[in-house]
């Protein structure tokens, strides 16, 4: 009697267990449905144009179509030696190929970035290449057009220059290039100018976290010790700023930091200078106008940090005898870490990729990478070494993103104090 | 005030003091450039210097009479009020999504979805200035409202999932259970609800659009050049008191957006202190 009542329940257990795991995947199926639409539109506007930007940093594509058979007549050589006749005479169908489709000005632009006057090397020789050189004259033909073509470097450059792919961009972004020999080395000191445009970005971003830092801790703290009505009413003062136009608060610093301007005209009333102070278009606007921007970055998440933080610990520390100072250096610091490197984080991620606020504050010498990015996309068209600058800006965003998810993430987890 | 109980030592009360004087002087530097510029563009004179020579309209004269400002203000709503219509769509729905599905991969797709908010403008801009050239989005409305959407939807995604942690699910399965099909239950049990969720999502979808001026930068052509990029190039080329009865006028809109998320945030405590 036990026995078969078990095993009845146990045989509608069994569809019911099943009814539900279905039921669950078909919830998952629906899920995954809802977030689909989402994924396909940002893998159109979002991920797939940085993709295509990245495979840019790599591409090279152009000398090979210029100069198809010079590319295959170079594939075999070993680059110890001149090329033999059958390269230069490719060389010189090419190019007489490519002067009457009007193409000679890609291959010529590429080659240039590689070595500097190629362009007139191989202009001045499209120019003067007027009938094909007779069959095995076209290395003495090309030589007296231009005795570049008597040089090794001129040959390896259309070689390295002859893709389909290349490391020269992302080479050329970290200040190296590959000598004739095909090493690694160091740029010329005229072209290597992307280490300290690293070094310059990443200092001013880290003045102005540092700035950040020092001017939001006091603030934070303030609207985390006050009753909330008045540090709701406070908090205006940080919203306000944070939802005014970017343009707007650039427009604002310029007019209150230029020679005529507010402060300059204060200091002047109150004898303090006699002569306006240059405030903008140098580091200084920068930095300020930066840290103008990004202080409620830094603000809102040290607020939220410390505001987890319950007086009773401070109260704890200061009847088991503590003094003031060493209560807050050892208890309350302590727990705002969290959010000092949760704000910090933040703030260097968002300054390393500004562009407008230098563009428009900044002088020649203050301009970051992002300027860079958009001078060589727009003005001089230079898409391999914009995509390869640009490459190295995403990688360090997304190592500094990753952190700051995991430095976000341990705080959910570790700090049940949150809200 | 309770905290002030625990200042009983002389140096607590000048650290105390110290604290107060360095905030308000952060709150002058956060709030002072913002109304430093607008009595500028009330003043009768063309300097962006005081004191003013005079009160006038003559700057908002200019800004409502000239067809680029005023073309730009066009612009800049046309392309606000899509992206927005736009990212809610897909932002709630993904927001919809994520809060019912469970896998492994769901932090890497959020992160995902996240991204645009953190990748900087400029590389998003070139990215999208080698995608859309060739099909032709460069210099059209279309191309920047799907820019602009795609940076806009993970604000919506942020704000609107918040608002679906909070809501008790156990309310849309009372409603399934009581007979109402899922959208029915969806039309009077979960939107009124969330509904606050989505108008906070709402707000920031348009600001992000409003504001946005590196994008527009590289794809606009004169035809869709919008406020932020209007005031750009004339921060660029000569700033005349025109540009600051532009910036009193994107501030006003600021502020009309931070009212309403104030508004929103405080009916939602009030909700929820009172359930």
């Amino acid at each position: 009697m036990t026995a078969s009542a078990t095993s009845a329940d146990a045989s509608t257990e069994v569809p019911l267990k099943r009814r539900l795991r279905r039921a669950e995947r078909a919830r998952q199926v629906k899920a995954l449905a809802l977030v689909a639409p989402l994924l396909v539109f940002l893998l159109f506007t979002f991920a797939g144009p940085i993709a295509g930007m990245l495979w840019r940093a790599v591409d090279d594509r152009e000398v090979r179509q210029v100069l198809p058979q010079t590319i295959a007549a170079l594939a075999e050589w070993d680059g110890k030696e001149l090329p033999d006749e059958k390269a230069y005479a490719a060389l010189a169908s090419d190019v007489q190929a490519a002067r009457a489709s009007g193409t000679i000005a890609i291959a010529a632009k590429r080659l240039n970035y590689a070595l500097n006057g190629f362009r007139t090397i191989l202009t001045s020789t499209s120019r003067n290449l007027k009938t094909a050189p007779e069959p095995g004259t076209a290395k003495e033909t090309l030589s007296k057009i231009n005795p570049a073509w008597r040089e090794r470097p001129t040959w390896t450059t259309i070689k390295d220059a002859g893709g389909p792919i290349t490391g020269f961009y992302l080479l050329a972004a970290l200040d190296l290039t590959r000598n004739a020999d095909g090493a690694i080395v160091a740029a010329p000191p005229d072209q290597a100018i992307y280490r300290s445009l690293f070094a310059r970005t990443f200092i001013i971003s880290l003045s102005v976290t540092v700035l950040c830092l020092i001017l939001g801790f006091p603030v934070a703290y303030l609207l985390a010790t006050l009753p909330p009505g008045k540090s709701n009413l406070l908090m205006i003062f940080v919203l306000l700023p944070f939802w005014t136009s970017l343009l707007v608060r650039t427009c604002a610093w310029i007019v209150l930091l230029q020679s005529k301007g507010v402060v300059n005209d204060s200091l002047h009333w109150l004898g303090i200078i006699d002569e306006p102070l240059r405030l903008i278009y140098n580091r200084f606007g920068v930095c300020v106008a930066m840290t103008h921007v990004l202080l409620p970055f830094m603000i809102l998440p040290l607020y939220s940090s410390m505001k987890a933080i319950s007086p009773a610990y401070m109260r704890a520390a200061a009847s088991l005898g503590a003094p003031p100072l060493t209560a807050f250096l050892r208890i309350y610091l302590p727990q705002t870490l969290p959010g000092i490197g949760a704000g910090s984080l933040l703030v260097f991620i968002l300054a390393l990729g500004y562009y407008i606020t230098p563009a428009l504050v900044g002088g020649a010498a203050d301009q970051m990478i992002s300027y860079f990015i958009a001078l060589y996309t727009t003005e001089t068209a230079n898409w391999g070494l914009a995509s390869a600058l640009g490459a190295v800006l995403l990688l360090a965003t997304i190592l500094l993103a990753l952190v700051y998810g995991k430095l976000v993430q341990g705080q959910q987890v570790t700090g049940g104090m949150k809200n | 005030m309770s905290d002030n109980s625990s200042l009983r030592t002389p140096s607590q009360r000048i650290a105390w003091t110290a604290t107060i004087v360095v905030s308000a002087l952060v709150f002058v530097f956060l709030i002072a450039p913002i109304l430093a510029i607008m009595p500028l563009s009330f003043s009768s004179g063309s300097y962006l210097t005081y004191p003013l020579p005079g009160f006038s309209f003559r700057w908002y004269n200019d800004f409502i009479t000239s067809p680029r400002w005023m073309n730009s203000l066009k612009n800049s709503v046309i392309i606000g009020v899509a992206s927005t219509v736009l990212s809610m769509v897909l932002g709630t729905l993904a927001a919809l999504g994520l809060a019912q599905w469970k896998s492994r991969i769901k932090p890497l797709v959020l992160a995902f979805v996240l991204s645009p908010v953190v990748v900087p403008g400029v590389i998003t801009a070139v990215g999208l200035y080698f995608f859309f050239a060739p099909i032709g989005l460069t210099g059209s409305y279309l191309g920047l409202i799907l820019a602009h959407t795609a940076l806009a939807t993970p604000f919506v995604v942020i704000t609107v999932g918040a608002t679906l942690q909070s809501f008790d699910t156990n309310l849309a399965r009372a409603a399934a259970s009581l007979g109402a099909s899922p959208l029915y239950a969806f039309r009077r049990v979960i939107l009124p609800l969330i509904l606050p969720g989505l108008a906070s999502g709402a707000l920031f979808a348009f600001a992000t659009s409003f504001d946005e001026v590196v994008i527009v930068l590289f794809m606009a052509g004169p035809e869709q050049r919008t406020l932020p990029r209007e005031m750009f190039s004339g921060i660029r080329e000569n700033i005349s008191p025109t540009i600051t009865a532009a910036a009193v006028i994107l501030t006003t809109v600021s502020v009309i957006l931070l009212a309403t998320m104030e508004a929103l945030r405080r009916r939602n405590e009030r909700l929820e202190g009172g359930g």
